[in-house]
């Protein structure tokens, strides 16, 4: 064996260790690959080693290499070994590589349960620790399942250190495990109010992240977070508050009033720039919730713009870009305030910081009127010219298109402007976005009637040109404004100067190195301009230019038919055939112009692009059914019943009605208009389907504002967006002499028509009239449109499973899982078993808890009711009434009414003043619960005192934690204590092991001077003995496995074996320690003694009161009572005392009348009742063991004693 | 919360990579090339937020980062994180990270690998948030503790 030893010590000589591997990846720059893969054989044998050493040296160099990117999961073996090494630095190295390298899919994980729990209840709080570290990072849900409790009961370890892990990685469980959610949540909202402000902390964090993914169920913490955010002092802790209530007043704008004031103070008084950014976004989300009906809040806008400005202003980067980041939120909802600031916004626009330039840009996106929008874009033209990467010159293009196209065009006033704007946009090389501009250009064109005239002359400018685009551009997206130029070249070909002109441009052989998509459009679009130009000339009587156009067809069109793309091979083969057709019919003479006109006769209209999902399914039509009877195919529509026909027409909007009866039609049109003007809830619909019945005031109709003639409508070459600046400048100024005459003009129109800008008026571009008919045809949709639903949320999203109400209480059915000891005693007696089964997963001192549990059946649904209630309480502007004691029959009552439980008892107990006698009490309990609540219903009715001291209790129990003033105190007692050190501990039953105690001792250096070589040796008696490591003698001291600088102090942890539980005990025990100065080092020794009370050997465990209830009946219990005279604390603080120093846990509370329960480390179950009479308490107590029972008693009326 | 902590160097050699959120190792070294690329591009003196776009998350999800020397410190973090925050965040973590090795360089995060990381679990983040580790200056103190703490364990084991 020691040879072995021996051998492996040698061999590890000569292992690389990690920083050989590093070194050697170093020097090996050039075949890097070769040298891992080299290093990779070597580990592999060295796993295969028994060394345990030599295995961790290996899985750590794995480790590194799996940050070079390289696959260490055929190691997830080896990794499990060395995680379960004992030595601590084996242990973690293993833990280390896991977090690295586990994930859900890795087979093995299943083999570390044991192993983590294991850790996780190691004396040590390192393996602790550095197990709970890895498990945050491959938490599995088998592993959270089964481990979930034991992380719960960490979570009120002693030390903060563990307590803060403990919390962190609950919120990991929840993830994995939501079940896990409600019993655990009110620890965690316990560990909210915890002493170390990193345990507090990482509850906030916790809850925080939860909240922020389903907020609505935290809205009851509200009350609770506000006193944390008011009396809180530490920043981070405040920054993820804060953050957190943004996530919340959108969902209660009450709660956003409130939170105003504190949060304004805060800006003000802050001087964290992290605080006070947060604290103005906070304000801002408040903001944006009250944006309605809130007039009194512009002091804060403005206070927030204020603070942002400076941030803006600020020469740190960082806090130049936060502030453009918040101010775009402000944006949304206050478009004005920001506006104010457009020089800054301006200025950052010529930032050298890419980042900075985008937010500006996104807050452009509000700033512009219809006063700037020219300015504005003439900038952001100057920008796009001289941007180098596409990345930033297709943001701005977007960003242009963005702010004209907002609002339906809101502040377009010259239509020819943009689409010169456009036009330009199309010199942009390497956009990707030229579907954008060419959604722009048709959307433009199909619905601002009056541009049409203008755009197909720029489109046809553009197609002209298309040879530099298509030769230039092909590799990139802007061929595809293209698309839109022969489309509106073609649909509107009526406007076009010089169509034959065009024709050819689009028949070039040039087009065929087009994508397919765009041919297509192409050969359609021939045809319609074919189709006008057969018109004109056979009006004009030119038979032979009308055949010469047809030639020029079918001479060029043969090249489209060879298209490899299906969709232009087809459509060209089609309009080939019908051109070859209408050749022969031309050669006879017939003219043929009309019929190919009707071909593409009709108007297209806009439809909104989610018009045929929001058609709704009429009443009645089930589109399941079987139609048997087709519909008389005789009748043709204009036959058919009026009724009928009205509602056709309405629902298929391009349907045409032919020769009806006109009067009638434009009477019923009248009266609808009139109906859907009425209606808010109308979406406007085109007029287009009667355009031939408009000539009732319609549309077309009103004295438009010619287009100025001074612009010349055919621009030679690409027009340059600037000259429309200038007219635009020139016009306004003419508008603005002839303003009175227009305004007149205009409120006719008003008057008449139904013009958006009509409806949509800004006072300040009042003045500003736009140049061309803004007759935008709004989107066709159907007339009764559903109302739009969101989109669902993503099924997938993982935090939805955690979208649990919290509030509601806790059923006995939802309990962590829990891994049972093999207890003899829990196998015996069925009943004794329940107390086992509820450890844990309920809170103990939770009175609360435990009615909501009695009456959940019951009351559930009042229990809600009052949660919103006691928030709606909270939330109402009234200063909340000081909880003072109601009015009450008898004055340790009025003492008690303070605390929320005992509410709840008073108004059950005013009833059930004779009900406490405890025997009674045993025997009905199922019946006295049930006129319990009964009375309470009953005392509800009567509007006495009762009610308002409920009120005044509810904000306690939200606000949380105002209970009586109890001073702080420790369980920690002092243990020894010298110049040197001090020692306290703290004993606690074990709840893994039994018979075992933990003894938490914690050592204080008092001292100048290192304390170091501690070392901790008591002397074992028959009935207690220390664990010792293995090997170590019970004379052997053991080692504390810690040094202590000055001033420090620090917890050790060990653990003893009990036999006999009846009896309290002491053990004399030595700490000797080396404490070195500067002078030198002397040996020091402090004696003590560690007093085993038989309360110690007691664990917290709750209790229900209905398995106390079968407890007390089993009538396997002694019996024995002990009184204490002399008593003036309240009952209440009574029972806390009660609950700290002994570990019991309230079963059941009435008036001045408590059970209480715990549970000895060796299962025996201790039952006691405590009444307090006027100056006395009594205590009588069952228990299976009597010595037990009278020993407890006697430390117990020690402990009252002192009361 | 932070979905993952990238060190590495001027050159996009990895130093320290840390992800809170399982990506395969092919996807974790291209996201620190792609990473890499794009703090390389960008000056000293602008600002140290990146939309991360399609990295991470999605568009909730920004890089934070700190230039020191030869090391970029990234953080990718999502939105209920404070910016200001996690650039105090990074500081303590390489003040943190100079306590533990007495003026940091970047031959220490090399050699020492197995030490840094803990520095980075022991002290700081745990379950990918950045949490007690926004404890500021008061905590500074307390995270060597708990580093010098681990290192007398590991002195006395």
């Amino acid at each position: 064996m020691a040879l072995k030893m021996v051998k492996g010590s040698i061999d590890r000589m000569f292992d690389k260790n990690l920083q050989d591997l590093v070194r050697g990846i170093r020097n090996h720059k050039e075949d890097e690959a070769k040298y891992i893969s080299q290093c990779i054989d070597e580990i592999k044998q060295e796993l295969k080693q028994d060394n345990i050493a030599v295995k961790a040296n290996a899985v750590c160099k794995l480790t590194y290499l799996q940050m070079l990117g390289y696959d260490i999961s055929w190691a997830a073996f080896n990794i499990i070994e060395v995680m379960s090494a004992s030595k601590f630095t084996f242990k973690r190295i293993g833990y280390l590589a896991a977090s690295q390298s586990f994930h859900e899919g890795t087979d093995v994980i299943m083999l570390t349960t044991n192993q983590i729990r294991k850790d996780l209840s190691s004396p040590s709080q390192y393996d602790t620790g550095v197990a709970l570290t890895g498990l945050s990072c491959f938490v599995t849900p088998d592993l959270a399942r089964d481990l979930a409790n034991d992380i719960m009961t960490l979570m009120s370890h002693t030390k903060p250190y563990i307590r803060k892990k403990a919390v962190l990685i609950m919120y990991k469980v929840f993830l994995k495990y939501p079940e896990s959610l409600r019993p655990a949540f009110p620890r965690l909202k316990e560990k909210l109010e915890d002493p170390d402000p990193g345990v507090q902390s990482a509850a906030v964090n916790v809850i925080c992240e939860l909240a922020r993914r389903n907020p609505k169920n935290y809205l009851s913490l509200a009350p609770l977070f506000f006193k944390l955010m008011t009396s809180s002092t530490n920043n981070w802790v405040l920054i993820k508050i804060i953050k957190l209530f943004g996530a919340l007043t959108p969902l209660e704008p009450r709660l956003g009033k409130k939170l105003i004031e504190p949060l304004t103070n805060l800006i003000h008084s802050t001087s964290a720039m992290s605080l006070l950014y947060e604290c103005v976004n906070t304000v801002i989300a408040v903001l944006i919730s009250l944006s309605s009906g809130m007039p009194n809040h512009s002091a804060s806008i403005q206070l927030c713009v204020q603070k942002l400005r400076i941030l803006i202003e600020d020469s740190d980067q960082n806090l130049k870009y936060l502030g453009l980041l918040a101010m775009s939120k402000i944006l949304k909802t206050h478009p004005k305030s920001v506006q104010s600031h457009k020089d800054l916004i301006l200025q950052c626009l010529d930032d050298k910081d890419e980042s900075i330039r985008l937010r500006a840009l996104d807050l452009l996106y509000g700033m512009v009127s219809k006063k700037n929008l020219m300015e504005i874009v003439k900038k952001l033209m100057t920008h796009v010219d001289k941007a180098e990467g596409t990345t930033y010159r297709d943001e701005l293009l977007t960003k242009i298109i963005d702010i004209c196209s907002q609002s339906n065009y809101q502040y377009i006033t010259n239509f020819e402007w943009y689409i010169s704007i456009l036009v330009e946009l199309t010199r942009l090389e390497g956009t990707r976005h030229g579907h954008l501009i060419a959604a722009q250009m048709l959307d433009v064109a199909i619905r601002v009637k009056a541009i049409r005239k203008f755009a197909v002359s720029q489109m046809s400018a553009l197609l002209d040109s298309a040879h530099l685009l298509a030769s230039s551009t092909q590799r990139n997206g802007i061929c595809e404004v293209l698309y839109a130029a022969a489309w509106i070249c073609g649909e509107f070909s009526e406007h076009l100067q010089e169509p034959h002109h065009t024709l050819e441009a689009m028949l070039r052989p040039k087009v065929t190195t087009l994508p397919g998509h765009i041919q297509a459009v192409y050969v359609q679009n021939v045809v319609k301009l074919y189709a006008n130009i057969l018109q004109q000339k056979e009006q004009a009587g030119e038979a032979e230019g009308a055949q010469a156009v047809t030639q020029l067809m079918v001479d060029r069109l043969p090249q489209f038919v060879q298209s490899a793309d299906l969709e232009v091979q087809e459509r060209a083969s089609c309009i080939l055939q019908l051109v070859k057709h209408i050749q022969k019919l031309q050669a006879k003479d017939v003219p043929v112009a009309e019929e190919v006109s009707t071909l593409f006769a009709g108007e297209l209209n806009p439809v909104a692009p989610k018009a045929q999902k929001k058609v709704p399914v009429p009443e009645g039509l089930d589109l399941d059914a079987w139609i048997n009877e087709p519909l008389s195919d005789s009748e043709s529509e204009d036959e058919r019943p009026r009724a009928v026909f009205h509602e056709e027409e309405q629902r298929r909007p391009k349907h045409r009605p032919s020769e009806a009866d006109e009067e009638e039609l434009a009477r019923r049109r009248e009266a609808r208009k009139q109906e859907q003007a009425n209606n808010p809830f109308y979406i406007k619909s085109s007029p287009s389907p009667q355009k031939r019945y408009q000539d009732a005031p319609g549309v077309e109709h009103i004295p438009v504002v010619q287009i100025d003639l001074s612009v010349p409508l055919k621009v030679p070459g690409l027009p340059m967006s600037d000259q429309y600046v200038k007219l635009e400048e020139e016009r306004r100024h003419r508008q603005k002499l002839e303003k009175d005459k227009r305004r007149k003009k205009r409120k006719e129109k008003e008057k008449k028509g139904k013009r958006r800008h009509s409806s949509l008026p800004t006072e300040s571009d009042e003045d500003i009239a736009p140049a061309q008919q803004v007759d935008i045809v709004t989107e066709e949709m159907p007339e009764n449109a559903l109302p739009s639903d969101e989109d669902d949320k993503d099924p997938n999203d993982p935090y939805r499973a955690l979208d649990i109400d919290l509030d509601k209480p806790l059923a006995d059915s939802e309990k962590l899982p829990i891994q049972k000891h093999r207890n003899a005693e829990t196998s015996k007696s069925p009943e004794k078993d329940v107390p086992v089964v509820e450890k844990k997963s309920k809170k103990p001192k939770k009175k609360e808890k435990k009615h909501k549990e009695k009456e959940r059946d019951k009351e559930k649904k009042k229990q809600k009711e009052k949660k919103a209630e006691d928030l709606d309480f909270w939330l109402s502007t009234t200063p909340p009434p000081a909880p003072a004691p109601a009015p009450a029959p008898s004055t340790h009552e009025c003492e008690d009414a303070k605390t929320e439980a005992q509410d709840e008892e008073d108004n059950a107990e005013g009833q059930d003043q004779d009900k406490k006698s405890p025997k009674h009490k045993k025997k009905k309990h199922k019946k006295e619960k049930e006129e319990r609540t009964k009375g309470k219903k009953k005392s509800k009715k009567q509007p006495l005192g009762s009610e308002e001291a409920e009120a005044a209790g509810e904000p306690v129990q939200n606000g949380a934690a105002e209970e009586e003033p109890l001073p702080p105190e420790s369980s920690y007692s002092l243990l020894a204590e010298n110049s040197y050190v001090k020692m306290t501990c703290d004993i606690r039953g074990s709840l893994q092991e039994d018979s075992q105690v933990t003894v938490a001792i914690v050592l204080e250096n008092r001292s100048s001077s290192i304390l170091k070589g501690m070392e901790l040796s008591v002397l074992d008696s028959l009935n207690a003995r220390m664990a010792r490591p293995q090997g170590s003698s019970v004379h052997d001291g053991v080692p504390v496995p810690f040094q202590l600088p000055p001033g420090v102090s620090n917890e050790a942890q060990y653990v003893f074996t009990i036999q006999s539980i009846v009896m309290a005990q002491k053990l004399k025990g030595t700490l000797s320690f080396i404490a070195k100065n500067d002078e030198g080092a002397t040996h020091e020794k402090l004696d003590f003694r560690l007093h085993f009370s038989c309360s110690s050997y007691l664990t917290t465990t709750p209790c229900y009161s209905d398995a106390f209830a079968k407890l007390l009946e089993s009538g396997d219990l002694s019996m024995s009572s002990v009184k204490v005279d002399g008593i003036r604390m309240s009952f209440q603080n009574l029972l806390a005392k009660i609950c700290f120093h002994h570990h019991f846990s309230v079963v059941e509370r009435v008036d001045s009348c408590a059970s209480m329960y715990s549970r000895s480390i060796q299962g025996h179950h201790v039952c006691l009742l405590v009444k307090k009479g006027e100056n006395s308490v009594s205590v009588d107590g069952k228990c299976s063991d009597s010595t037990l029972l009278s020993n407890l008693l006697e430390e117990m009326k020690a402990t009252l004693a002192k009361c | 919360m932070i979905q993952a902590i990238l060190v590495f160097n001027n050159h996009g050699k990895p130093r320290l990579v840390r992800f809170y959120q399982r990506f395969p190792e092919e996807i974790q070294q291209q996201i620190v090339r792609e990473t890499f690329h794009l703090v390389l591009k960008r000056d000293d003196n602008i600002c140290n937020f990146l939309e991360g776009g399609s990295l991470i998350g999605g568009s909730d999800y920004k890089l934070i980062y700190r230039h020191y020397a030869t090391l970029y410190f990234v953080f990718c973090v999502d939105s209920s994180e404070s910016e200001l925050g996690i650039l105090d965040l990074i500081q303590v973590f390489v003040e943190t990270l100079d306590k533990c090795f007495e003026n940091v360089c970047e031959l220490d995060l090399i050699f020492h690998m197995d030490k840094k990381f803990p520095a980075l679990p022991e002290g700081k983040i745990q379950g990918a948030n950045a949490r007690e580790l926004q404890m500021s200056e008061v905590h500074s103190a307390q995270i060597c503790r708990h580093i010098f703490l681990l290192d007398s364990a590991l002195l006395t084991e």
